[in-house]
């Protein structure tokens, strides 16, 4: 292990993304399916899938989950490929500006498409889209598109426009460069993008429940039923295996074909840019009605008062109604506070696991990648049930904690940060590492310098993506124990939807503006906090 | 019904009779100085002043945990059940009473405030639960949106031609709301399969839960429909919680259709503090809480010694009789009927 990750304290290293996901995910999955289980063992799952409707659950999950993923690629690579042509500071306003979905409870976005479908006649007839398998790709198209176009985006950046340039010289179309040159060398990001927007799809739940109407189901929405409707924690716990199994056998694929590497980058002075003016405009059109005009609908709102448009709803998110345990505003506080250490957490562990998954032996790679991957495509109840029922004795006795919320958040902004930064690592050009060594540097001070400073942008695009995930996580909260003090933002906007009239919804709408506004500075600022100029060295 | 609440209150008096000694000796005496530990919903909500008072009276100070909805709730607090969270648990209402019971999540704790309690909402008579608060989910209706100005008054009027398309309901699948209406259903219609059929003929829509049916299909957020399933105190806080302020609420309630729903508080088995939980669930029957209750959880107090804020009475009609099940005959039956319901509703 030494030689290969040439980090004299690598095992050292090692064990804390072991710890953490061993202690806080693997041990409380297992202890939840395990008792849900009971001594039925697996004869349950057996059971279960038995039966025609989880069959046809299993079904379409898997394929509105595929559906989604080349749906929100092909909507969102133009836009990476825009983003990679910005200036550096223009690249950050975007990929911050990107992250407001993340932070959005769906039944505030689903509001928001009902009246875009209303308002646009999609709502019924023929082309309707309410209650449909459209409505779900649409809503996931909308939140995951952050995910391509900031993982994308930031692998474009990097990349050496002269290669396509040199392809063009000799005679190559625009696209044929494109496709030849380009894709092949973006090939790693998309595929890590690709990877989390089939998970954050295959366990979508309020856009499935929501937008989906009540015929559709997918696992996540089955396991939810199970546990919590139908109090069958052994059926649930039989789907929560055929879940954690479904994205195993996927992130083992999917790995596979990360593992194909492309030919290595260069670090550019000139990135390749989407130059055609037409297919700018083309993606601000995209992009803003895609994600602008739902948003509007929400800012329109929270400004609307029973006296015409005004600050009132903003003003009324200090002063603590009573149905919230707390002001919305310490609601708000505690979210940010959350989700600072969450992203710390996730960055640390993040960039640790992206070392191993890089230079680790293969063993190990493998299963860092796995294993680190997978709370993105567990359910929120199976974590959350999970550490509730694992974490309940001395020396463990965590599960009535506060900071167990922001590790439950850290554990899915993890994947993140591992999956932003290893494609950049594996994109290093072993002649620069080959280089040092020649010039005397020891393998350690490569790691450092090299690896540590490219990998840097990785680590910090995954932290904001880190930081939104945890602002705007809802599912694990809602399920661990919580003191009054304690509440989050999506938490406490739910409760203010939750009890008719008008203030408190206009309030929720207020919560959710500034939640938004909130995540996009706070991922500006993380992403500023690097010195680099990025896309070049 | 009646004959049920009668036979209830005997053995509920016989049990006090016999079992009130050894209690005492259970609970201990004096929970001076210590803390306990409340586990609630989400929808949990209470003033400051009220726990300030408590421990005033008690010594004791109280820890409240929130999780989820009343149905995860219950789903942790069987999970956790040999090493509980918490002392007292306060939400589970009477469509998920018999799993908890069944799962002994409670230990039987019989209050010297429960004669303040309505006979009728006591439900276990071994006092493993104490009644809290009660409230009744219902159909609600957009007044000036009906058509024709024409007010449903029986369950069966939904079926009618001339609202058609115009009620949404929640699935019992996914939300409790929703439940508690097929139940209602169940109870109040001759043929409960046949009323479902005809209000699918007559385009009944369905959401996933309260919010997305209230806000996203009701008139109140913007959608078309002017017929929800929602709760009798949803008046009152169109009310209470109207921009601009208003008078009159706009919205009615069809009290054929209501299903009533009691929340109750016990006792967790192996409470680490069962001397503070007792002295929590008789102080959560004092007039000092239960009078707390109506306009934070927008609910009944259980307790009749307790005073109802005026802003409450004003705009909430009480359904004089709603439709109500035994706990054990939902358990029993709430699969098979929520199955059937899928089949005949969605298939």
């Amino acid at each position: 292990m030494r030689t290969r990750l040439g980090i004299g304290a690598g095992g050292a290293m090692m064990l804390l993304p072991i710890l953490f996901i061993g202690l806080f995910f693997l041990f409380p999955v297992g202890m939840v399916v395990g008792r849900g289980l009971g001594g039925e063992g697996l004869d349950a799952v057996d059971e279960l899938m038995r039966s025609s409707r989880q069959r046809s659950v299993l079904w379409f999950t898997f394929w509105q989950a595929v559906v989604s993923t080349v749906l929100t690629i092909a909507v969102a690579l133009p836009a990476a490929a825009t983003v990679g042509g910005l200036s550096d500071r223009g690249r950050r306003v975007v990929r911050a500006l990107v992250t407001v979905p993340f932070v959005l409870p769906t039944v505030v976005v689903a509001g928001a498409f009902d009246e875009l479908f209303f308002a646009t006649g999609l709502d019924t007839g023929a082309f309707r889209l309410r209650h449909t398998v459209w409505a779900i790709l649409i809503a996931h198209i909308f939140f995951n598109y952050a995910v391509v176009v900031r993982v994308v985006g930031t692998a474009w950046a990097g990349l050496d426009g002269r290669q396509a340039e040199a392809a063009r010289v000799l005679g190559a179309s625009r696209w044929r460069a494109w496709r030849e040159v380009t894709l092949p060398l973006l090939r790693p990001a998309i595929s890590s993008a690709s990877a989390i927007v089939f998970l954050f799809s295959f366990t979508s739940f309020g856009a499935v429940l929501i937008l989906g109407g009540p015929r559709r189901a997918t696992l996540e929405t089955e396991i939810y039923r199970y546990a919590v409707s139908r109090t069958d924690l052994t059926g649930a716990a039989a789907l929560a295996v055929v879940q954690l199994a479904a994205v195993l056998a996927l992130v083992a694929v999917s790995t596979w074909l990360e593992r194909r590497r492309p030919a290595p980058i260069r670090m550019a002075r000139s990135t390749p840019t989407l130059r055609s003016r037409s297919g700018r405009w083309i993606n601000t059109v995209v992009a803003g009605a895609l994600l602008g005009v739902p948003l509007a609908v929400l800012v329109e709102r929270s400004f609307s008062t029973g006296t015409g448009y005004g600050l009132g709803h903003y003003e009324a998110l200090g002063t603590r109604v009573r149905q919230l345990p707390a002001p919305a505003t310490t609601a708000l506080w505690n979210s940010v506070h959350y989700a600072v250490l969450a992203t710390a957490l996730a960055v640390l562990i993040g960039v640790v696991a992206s070392v191993v998954v890089v230079h680790g032996r293969s063993g190990w790679r493998r299963l860092f990648d796995l294993g680190l991957t997978l709370p993105l495509g567990t359910s929120a109840v199976t974590i959350g049930f999970g550490m509730l029922v694992a974490l309940d004795e001395p020396p463990v006795d965590f599960r009535t904690r506060w900071w167990i919320i922001p590790v439950a958040h850290a554990l899915v902004g993890v994947p993140f940060v591992v999956r932003t930064m290893v494609p950049l690592l594996r994109s290093i050009d072993p002649s620069i590492r080959e280089a040092a060594a020649v010039l005397g540097a020891s393998r350690r001070r490569v790691r450092r310098e090299i690896d540590l400073v490219i990998g840097a942008r990785g680590a910090l695009v995954g932290g904001g993506f880190a930081f939104a995930v945890s602002l705007g996580e809802f599912g694990a909260t809602s399920f661990l124990p919580r003191r009054p003090d304690d509440v989050t933002a999506p938490v406490a906007l739910f409760r203010l939807l939750s009890t008719p009239g008008d203030l408190l919804r206009g309030q929720a709408m207020a919560l959710a503006v500034v939640l938004m506004v909130l995540v996009s500075v706070s991922v500006f600022v993380i992403e500023s906090s690097h010195g680099t100029t990025e896309g070049s060295l | 019904m009646k004959r049920r609440s009668l036979s209830l209150l005997a053995v509920v008096a016989l049990t006090a009779a016999c079992g009130g000694e050894d209690r005492a000796g259970e609970f201990g005496s004096d929970p001076g100085g210590t803390t306990v530990t409340l586990m609630t919903h989400d929808s949990f909500a209470i003033s400051d002043s009220v726990w300030e008072a408590f421990t005033a009276e008690t010594g004791v100070t109280v820890e409240l945990l929130q999780v989820g909805d009343a149905g995860a709730m219950v789903s942790e607090a069987i999970l956790t059940k040999d090493a509980p969270i918490a002392d007292v648990l306060f939400g589970v209402d009477n469509t998920f009473l018999q799993r908890g019971l069944d799962a002994s999540l409670f230990q039987p704790y019989e209050s010297p405030n429960l004669d303040r309690v309505l006979d009728e909402l006591k439900l276990d008579d071994e006092n493993r639960v104490t009644p809290i608060s009660f409230g009744d989910v219902c159909i609600n209706y957009w007044i000036d949106a009906l058509p024709g100005a024409a007010v449903p008054t029986t369950l069966e009027d939904l079926t009618d031609e001339r609202y058609a398309g115009q009620l949404v309901v929640q699935s019992p699948e996914t939300s409790s709301p929703g439940l508690a209406f097929l139940l209602a259903t169940i109870v109040g219609t001759d043929d409960w399969e046949q009323f479902w059929s005809d209000l699918v003929a007559n385009d009944v829509g369905i959401a996933a839960g309260w919010e997305d049916a209230y806000y996203g299909e009701f008139i109140a957020g913007g959608g078309e429909r002017s017929i929800v399933v929602s709760y009798a105190s949803s008046p009152p806080a169109e009310v209470i919680f109207a921009d601009p302020p208003i008078d009159v609420a706009p919205t009615g309630v069809l009290l054929d259709s209501c299903f009533r729903q009691i929340e109750f508080a016990g006792v967790l088995a192996g409470a680490a503090n069962p001397a503070g939980a007792a002295a929590l669930i008789d102080f959560m029957l004092t007039d000092t809480f239960q009078e707390d209750v109506p306009l934070n959880m927008f609910v009944f107090p259980a307790s009749q010694s307790a005073a109802l804020p005026p802003e409450f009475v004003e705009h909430t009609t009480v359904p004089i009789a709603p439709h109500i099940m035994d706990p054990a005959e939902i358990e029993a039956n709430r699969d098979a009927w929520v199955d059937r319901w899928v089949e005949i509703v969605l298939g």
